[in-house]
């Protein structure tokens, strides 16, 4: 079976640093994928490089078999640094509908096709609700769904989220998660889902890519999950802790995700949320 | 009021301008870059009090620094067109290039407050069709980028996956808010065109969430209130400018308080 993705000896560089070094692996068609790592592993860079945004400098990477190609419909795609303007008194409707066809030069038309298309997307994730209510009035978490109901417009096969949890507390953490997952097995849709941390998508994912230190290992969580593979993805001596089914990622007895965590906040709020950050 | 040429001619040039300027404007405050045609506005002045000085029609000197500064902004885009200091000191030079050019053409002075505050009820018969002429161009180059430039306003990340050319759909539109900027500072003056451009888009947003109804609402308000302007202007003698702004200001207020309402009322409910 042709995979979803395909790095073959890929590296990637971007802004002159070397992010991912001679990385091999295949993600299976309708896998749910987590990708994982410390920041400025190359969680982001991977997604852009298979949406043709950052061509490999060296090596091959396939999407479906083909070379990616900017604008691909098959992919779906939730970028990171998402730019939403504060008082944005647009309607949930429109806000998505713009992302379709919005490459088309002239004026902005819906046809009962697209319609459908849209309600069809926004019902998929329990979203129905959304279409008519104001983005300022929405909560992170209900922007998110809206977001999420955007990328599935049109069906693709692919889905490329990048930090979709990044804005939301514990609980919305855990639905939308959960809306994902229902959401992908029942269309078959392949998932790159990146995440600070491991736990909450321990029982969601099928396999896990955890990328650092120039290199990628993707395999069952615990395959990929252990002291030696982190430790050389982490380039410093690591410890993996279970404890009541979850997973504990320590250096020097620090848990390594979380610091990370909060350290990613702070630095959200010293830059504001509209810069573009490379990982 | 009607039996005088030059308020017909005066409801003719204000009605073309506002609905150009509630239309580009309803763009202009959903990409949140009110500050920034402002400050085109103000390269205005300095093209026009230097067209003057050179022996050219004010309102080309308008266009052409207007369209000018708009495209350099444009391709300046991330590190200019949303940096409010930057703005703001192009914006005091361009007012200090005005008053230089103001110095040498001391004829011109007399048509520096028209300039200014605008001189709605000096327009004629040419204006209005020069006017029309540009705000047919303006409403036409929108029309063409508007599908991308909605999608880039508001998802620029998932935009540029997409493939759409962001730095071009920028610059274009900040050339055409040249264009309205320009149409715009012939009826209510360089210093307020915030007057139409902004307070009846910011109105229509307040009031609709739609896309297709927020740009006719606020086409229609900026209509209404730059019509109203010159009546009032008319049966009052005060400025038509001055008219604009007050009515401006009071429907963007009133649409706050009436949107500020609504969440109170549904809770009642």
């Amino acid at each position: 079976m042709t995979p979803a993705v395909e790095l073959n000896h890929a590296t990637l560089r971007i802004g002159g640093r070397t992010v991912l070094r001679d990385v091999s692996l295949a993600v299976r068609p309708g896998e749910f994928v987590g990708v994982l790592g410390p920041n400025g592993a190359g969680k982001t860079t991977l997604m852009r490089a298979v949406l043709g945004l950052c061509p490999p400098v060296a090596g091959a990477i396939r999407v479906f078999g083909e070379a990616p190609r900017r604008g691909d419909p098959a992919i779906g795609y939730l970028p990171q640094t998402r730019t939403v303007i504060p008082d944005l008194r647009m309607r949930g409707l429109d806000f998505i509908g713009a992302a379709l066809d919005g490459h088309r030069w002239g004026l902005p038309a819906h046809n009962a096709a697209a319609r459908h298309a849209i309600a069809e997307a926004l019902e998929a994730v329990g979203a129905g609700e959304l279409a008519t209510r104001p983005l300022s009035d929405m909560s992170g978490g209900e922007r998110q769904r809206l977001l999420l109901a955007q990328a599935l417009i049109g069906h693709p096969k692919l889905l490329l989220l990048d930090e979709p949890l990044i804005m939301l507390d514990a609980r919305h953490q855990e639905v939308a998660i959960d809306v994902v997952r229902k959401v992908c097995r029942e269309r078959g849709i392949t998932v790159l889902f990146s995440a600070h941390e491991l736990n909450q998508l321990i029982g969601a994912i099928d396999r896990v890519l955890y990328l650092g230190n120039g290199q990628a290992v993707l395999g069952a969580i615990d395959e990929v999950v252990t002291a030696p593979v982190l430790s050389r993805l982490y380039d410093t001596e690591i410890e993996v802790v279970r404890a009541a089914g979850r997973i504990f990622v320590m250096a020097r007895g620090l848990d390594v995700e979380r610091v990370e965590h909060m350290h990613d906040h702070e630095h959200g709020h010293g830059h504001g949320h509209g810069h573009h950050h490379e990982h | 009021m009607f039996a005088y040429d030059f308020m017909i001619n005066a409801f003719a040039a204000a009605g073309i301008v506002a609905v150009v300027s509630g239309i580009v404007g309803f763009f202009l405050v959903m990409r949140g870059q009110t500050f920034a045609g402002h400050a085109l506005s103000h390269i205005g002045f300095a093209g026009a009090t230097g067209a003057g000085l050179i022996g050219l029609a004010p309102l080309w000197g308008l266009v052409g620094f207007t369209v000018a500064g708009g495209i350099v902004m444009g391709l300046l885009s991330d590190r200019i067109s949303n940096r409010d200091v930057a703005i703001g000191v192009v914006l005091a030079l361009s007012l200090g290039f005005g008053l230089l050019f103001l110095h040498y053409y001391t004829a011109f002075a007399t048509q520096a407050a028209a300039l200014l505050f605008g001189n709605v009820l000096a327009v004629d018969r040419s204006t209005i069709v020069t006017l029309a002429v540009l705000g047919v161009i303006t409403l036409i180059g929108l029309a063409a980028i508007m599908r991308p430039l909605v999608f880039v306003s508001l998802q620029p990340e998932l935009a540029e996956a997409r493939g759409v050319p962001l730095r071009f759909v920028s610059t274009a539109f900040l050339g055409l808010v040249a264009l309205a900027v320009s149409e715009c500072a012939q009826i209510v003056g360089v210093l307020l065109v915030f007057t139409l451009m902004v307070g009846p888009p910011a109105a229509a947003q307040r009031l609709t969430t739609g896309l297709w109804s927020g740009l006719a609402l606020a086409a229609a308000l900026a209509l209404a209130e730059a019509w109203a302007g010159i009546a009032l202007a008319f049966y009052t003698d005060w400025p038509v400018s001055f008219c604009i702004a007050v009515l401006s200001a009071a429907g963007y207020f009133a649409a706050l308080a009436a949107s500020g309402l609504r969440p109170r009322l549904a809770v009642a409910d």
